[in-house]
């Protein structure tokens, strides 16, 4: 596996206020990472640290190895960055616009054609090579914005929040070109979307406050999301303590209606304890679910947790 | 390499726009007209001139006062080219594909620099038409002329250096043309104060070194002064810039 991002101990200080504290990560090659976080978390921040537009307060970052502060030119050229607000001459046409990004890059006079015309393919704009960016729709403007960053094959691939604007159709068409990207390169996609990180991203980082608060990937989180509560309602009531006496049970919650949270320890099955259990007592089981939690669930959880508020 | 890559687009850029057009024509028109007002006025006093022994020649009396203007009238419109260079990036956000890609900070300036000068040089051109057409019915001390072209290269390009460093100042295109007009202007008459000859005042203000120049007397001091001038503004203008990374 060969590393193509390293960021250690990357601080950014803005007068009083630390947008970004500490944080270290790596990322290898084909991984795509999501970057989560409510607004003003610290995401852009870092992700302008890390494509050299704002320069640390102090930690490092190497891309591909080069260091973005001492080899400034060698590292970006590994990268392609698709900032918040795509930057794009709207006075220019779609073509002009991408053959200048690739000239700034560097390609040779042979290269510009192939690397425009691939970029506009990959991102859907083909036809629309001739048409001026002032008059592109919103959706567009953000693909030519993608188009520029993958023009030159970089070997970084960041976006930050790459489907604002998009029509549900397009925002399909992105989740599969950026799965496809990671396949070739590395990608760092920023979101607060939480479905979109779970069907594009192999890695998952959840940034607050400046801190990074998770970093798992993306089995780890699904193991996270797997279910450690089971709902169940039953006809009669049921005689709790019995319940309570079962293995790995940690706690029994009464809702509403005769319907119970019981939660146990994780990775632990009792469903099927309790089912025997209800019928041996015949208390009716009407409703047996495992819990499950979702992205959003976790991702409150982590964010609002008192802990992390200092 | 790079910085031509910008300089072209900016350029490029420039013509998309009708100001350069508007520019262009503009300048030519004024200074025509002031040409053939002071062809008209040579023709006039030329009798009397005749017997004067030494008297000065058309290059003198018409060629450097129609420079002179010019150099007034770039006072004006160079603020109006160079505003826009670095502030509406700024505000476009656009800067950031500058940025992000393996550019240095200097290419950045020295491209969009040149772009500016490039079109200013055009500009030169067809100025230097106009007593080009006098070798049609008499002659120029070339000499001079060529120091005249000379001086205003040199202006030019300091305007253009002065122009761009407020532009990356500021964060608004007009805030820039007005900072750098009032700039120039202050620079230009700052020797009025320094009339019982205070040295300094008179080595800081732009005139005096131009109209050196002009007169034909190309010295190293008045040449130094001008490059300088644009070397310095160039690098407080990749200063600024860097400066936007390192915001605090």
């Amino acid at each position: 596996m060969n590393t193509l991002i390293e960021v250690n101990n990357l601080s950014r200080q803005f007068g009083h206020h630390r947008a970004v504290d500490n944080v270290s990560f790596s990322l290898n090659k084909g991984e795509v990472l999501g970057f989560l976080g409510p607004n003003g978390a610290g995401k852009s921040t870092t992700m302008k640290m890390i494509c050299g537009n704002l320069s640390p307060t102090a930690g490092e970052i190497k891309i591909n190895g080069y260091d973005i502060l001492d080899q400034p030119k060698l590292a970006k050229a590994e990268l392609g960055f698709l900032p918040d607000i795509p930057p794009l001459y709207s006075d220019l046409t779609v073509d002009e616009f991408l053959s200048y990004c690739a000239k700034l890059h560097g390609l040779r006079k042979k290269a510009i054609q192939q690397s425009v015309t691939r970029g506009k393919q990959k991102c859907g704009l083909s036809d629309m090579g001739n048409r001026l960016i002032a008059n592109l729709s919103k959706g567009y403007q953000q693909r030519v914005g993608i188009a520029q960053a993958i023009l030159h094959n970089p070997s970084v691939i960041i976006l930050d929040e790459p489907t604002v604007g998009l029509d549900p159709i397009q925002i399909l068409e992105i989740r599969e070109l950026i799965r496809e990207l990671g396949k070739e390169h590395s990608v760092i996609l920023s979101t607060h979307i939480l479905p979109e990180v779970q069907h594009s991203c192999s890695r998952v980082q959840i940034i607050h406050r400046g801190k990074l608060v998770l970093n798992e990937s993306i089995d780890g989180l699904s193991q996270l999301m797997s279910s450690s509560s089971l709902l169940v309602r039953f006809g009669q009531p049921p005689e709790l303590d019995l319940i309570q006496a079962l293995e790995h049970v940690t706690g029994i919650e009464a809702l509403e209606q005769q319907q119970y949270r019981i939660s146990h320890h994780q990775g632990s099955t009792i469903s099927e304890h309790i089912a025997i259990l209800a019928v041996n007592q015949q208390w009716g089981l009407l409703e047996l679910m495992p819990e499950k939690h979702d992205m959003e669930h976790i991702f409150l959880s982590i964010t609002q947790d008192p802990s992390n508020h200092e | 390499m790079n910085s031509l890559t910008i300089a072209g687009r900016e350029l490029r850029n420039l013509f998309l726009s009708p100001l350069a057009w508007t520019i262009l024509g503009v300048t030519q028109l004024i200074l025509a007209y002031m040409f053939l007002s002071q062809v008209d006025y040579y023709l006039s006093i030329q009798p009397k001139l005749v017997g004067i022994p030494g008297a000065p020649g058309v290059t003198d009396l018409v060629v450097a006062p129609l420079f002179g203007n010019a150099a007034v009238i770039l006072l004006l419109i160079i603020p109006l080219l160079t505003m826009r260079t670095i502030s509406d990036e700024r505000r476009n956000k656009t800067i950031s594909l500058l940025l992000s890609a393996p550019i240095s900070l200097s290419e950045i300036v020295i491209g969009k620099f040149l772009a500016i000068f490039v079109f200013l040089l055009i500009i030169l051109l067809s100025i230097s038409l106009m007593p080009l057409s006098l070798l049609t019915v008499g002659n120029l001390d070339l000499g001079k002329f060529l120091a005249c072209l000379l001086a205003m290269a040199l202006l030019m390009a300091s305007f253009n250096a002065l122009g761009l460093y407020m532009s990356a100042i500021a964060s608004q295109p007009t805030v820039a043309a007005v900072a750098s007009f009032g700039a120039l202007l202050l620079l230009w008459i700052i020797d009025w104060a320094g009339s019982n000859g205070s040295a300094l005042l008179e080595y800081i203000s732009i005139m005096r070194h131009f109209e050196n120049l002009l007169r034909g007397l190309i010295s190293t001091v008045d040449v130094f002064y001008f490059i300088l001038f644009i070397v310095g503004f160039l690098s407080l203008s990749i200063r600024r810039l860097d400066n936007d990374r390192l915001q605090k």
